[in-house]
């Protein structure tokens, strides 16, 4: 199975969020490659690879990124992890919008031809969770967005999905070519298994971290860079953001000292008991 | 003045309570516009008491498309059917609640109408300026769609419940071909058990987090949010220890809640978890660790261990109910 992930750069979510003179401060910010991306890549390397005594691997994986030219650093880290090969296409962090990076995955994809492009679920940054759909969309392909699961058929011509939905899960089957989103808990032990996975089969939690070999070989793998213009791609953008604003600051309330004082205040001062 | 169109949502013929907030959003977008029509789309097979259900509030009309295709939903067979109905009523705006179905289907509803999207907008300011949350709660985003046609799912704790209006609106059923599944298909759907109430539509919501220890002592505070008739959820935290299943997840990554009372027990408060509950009218925070993070955005504080306090709450808040 030839796969195609995505993976953008944010600032670091654990990281105190600045704004100055209406848009945001990046100044000292930490990037990360986007944590429900770094989880897609995980899902695409245990699509790919050969597990207990499965003599073959059985796919490659390619990382496509899209940012200013030091994002080849969450690129490089991606390839440790395991992926075969990364292609940057340049950009800046905050100029483009879903649609544009959605235009740029279309013409990677029609470059590639790919039979499963997998993304993250959303960015925790932007939080438009729209790429995937897009995508799918213009490239008139099928869909399962928000997987907890991915398994792929005996033939590798199919994949069946686990989707996270209201109050409960739901399986769909996607013949390939096909566009996939992950999210958390596809990093469970046992929730993604190409076709010579053994049943029994138990990951680690999580994201997998890069060994010291994967680093050490991500230094040789390609990565290659892509500019706009060689794309074909001249989307104009759909959405503008205009300007960014703190949200109202909640007001630390008081301390009670027992769950006697607790029940009187809910009762008889916020009334909602 | 503008058409402007809601995707409502059904399961098995009873209307999705998330509809209504749809509604919400539909009318403020009309106000938005100095005037004009909403109109209601319900797609499905077998839509039973659910289009009478939604004419029933203020919505200008109500459309159906009924198909046995469009029976189990597939975003590939109905993103068509819903841009197709856009185009016939010359819809310059659609909208739905950013349910999971809400944010699996619009996207590729924008795609099909090459429109452009907001997600989870919070407010409406102007016919094609939107407020949304971004970067887990941090930052408010003002945000212009430069389409002329504008596509937005509203992030359901945002708006309010639509309230039945007096007279109900007309049920037109329209014939509009299902798009092709591409090979698509659902092959079942598992739906939790649950006593309580959804997490986004409780009015009470009690939450645990990794300090809660383990997924057994969960129970504790399932029972607490029984006796308050509320809905039980959890960090991502205790999520990803396995604790509890991803369902119950509050937070950016999870569910957004706003309930009346939010009770958050044994949780730290990190960022992402404040993301999905600082909306909540009142927060209550139950944490041994007097520094944690939920008691600045907690309403009531009770600095405490969870195993000396929580049957005890139980207890009294079930002897004053049955008072």
């Amino acid at each position: 199975m030839k796969i195609l992930v995505t993976a953008k750069r944010v600032p670091d979510p654990e990281q105190k969020v600045k704004i100055k003179d209406g848009a945001l401060d990046l100044s000292g910010a930490n990037f990360i490659v986007n944590p429900f991306d770094e989880y897609a890549v995980e899902a695409a390397l245990r699509l790919t690879e050969k597990v207990e005594g499965a003599t073959t691997r059985c796919g490659e994986v390619t990382v496509l990124g899209i940012g200013p030219k030091d994002m080849s650093q969450q690129l490089r880290s991606c390839l440790a992890m395991g992926a075969d090969r990364a292609l940057l296409v340049e950009g800046s962090d905050e100029g483009l919008d879903s649609e544009q990076v959605a235009r740029v995955i279309v013409a990677v994809y029609q470059r590639e031809r790919p039979d499963l492009l997998l993304l993250g679920k959303q960015t925790v940054d932007g939080e438009s969770n729209q790429v995937a759909q897009l995508v799918a969309g213009y490239l008139g392909l099928p869909q399962a967005c928000f997987a907890c699961t991915i398994e792929a058929s005996a033939d590798g011509k199919s994949v069946v999905v686990g989707r996270e939905v209201d109050g409960g899960t739901e399986t769909k089957r996607l013949p390939l070519p096909a566009v996939v989103t992950v999210d958390l808990r596809s990093v469970l032990p046992q929730s993604v298994r190409n076709q010579q996975t053994p049943a029994t089969h138990a990951y680690p939690e999580g994201p997998r971290y890069a060994s010291l070999k994967g680093i050490m070989a991500s230094k040789k793998k390609p990565l290659d860079s892509l500019d706009l213009a060689t794309l074909g791609v001249t989307a104009t953008p759909r959405l503008k953001l205009l300007s960014l604003e703190a949200p109202p600051q909640r007001q630390a309330g008081v301390k009670v000292e027992s769950v006697d004082a607790l029940i009187d205040k809910l009762r008889h001062e916020a009334k909602v008991i | 003045m503008s058409n402007v169109l809601v995707v409502a949502e059904q399961q098995h013929g009873v209307l999705r309570s998330a509809s209504l907030n749809a509604i919400s959003l539909g009318r403020a977008l009309v106000a938005a516009n100095g005037g004009g029509t909403l109109t209601a789309l319900l797609v499905g097979h077998e839509l039973g008491s659910a289009a009478a259900e939604l004419a029933r509030y203020p919505v200008d009309q109500v459309l159906t498309v009924d198909h046995p295709a469009l029976a189990a939903y597939l975003a590939e067979t109905h993103a068509p059917v819903v841009a197709a109905v856009a185009q016939q009523l010359a819809a310059e705006q659609v909208a739905a609640t950013a349910t999971s179905t809400g944010k699996d289907l619009l996207p590729r509803v924008a795609a099909l109408l090459d429109a452009g999207m907001a997600s989870e907008i919070a407010a409406v300011v102007g016919p094609r300026r939107f407020k949304r949350p971004m970067l887990a709660g941090n930052a408010i985003g003002l945000v212009e769609v430069l389409t002329s046609r504008v596509v937005v799912t509203g992030r359901q704790t945002e708006w309010p419940a639509a309230q039945p209006s007096a007279a109900a609106a007309p049920i037109t059923a329209t014939a509009v071909p299902p798009g092709p599944a591409l090979g698509a298909e659902v092959l079942g759907l598992a739906q939790l058990p649950s006593e309580r109430p959804e997490l986004t539509e409780a009015r009470v919501v009690v939450t645990g987090g990794r300090g809660m220890g383990s997924g057994e002592n969960f129970k504790h505070l399932g029972a607490l949010a029984d006796v308050l008739g509320g809905a039980l959820g959890a960090t991502r935290a205790a999520c990803d220890a396995g604790m509890v299943p991803n369902d119950l997840q509050v937070g950016q990554t999870g569910k957004v809640v706003a309930p009346e009372l939010y009770l958050a027990v044994g949780v730290s408060g990190a960022i992402q978890h404040l993301a999905g509950m600082k909306s909540s009218r009142v927060i209550v925070a139950i944490n041994k660790n007097a520094e944690a993070p939920i008691f600045q955005v907690a309403d009531y504080g009770l600095v405490a261990k969870w195993e000396d306090t929580i049957e005890d709450l139980t207890t009294k808040l079930r002897a004053l109910r049955s008072a």
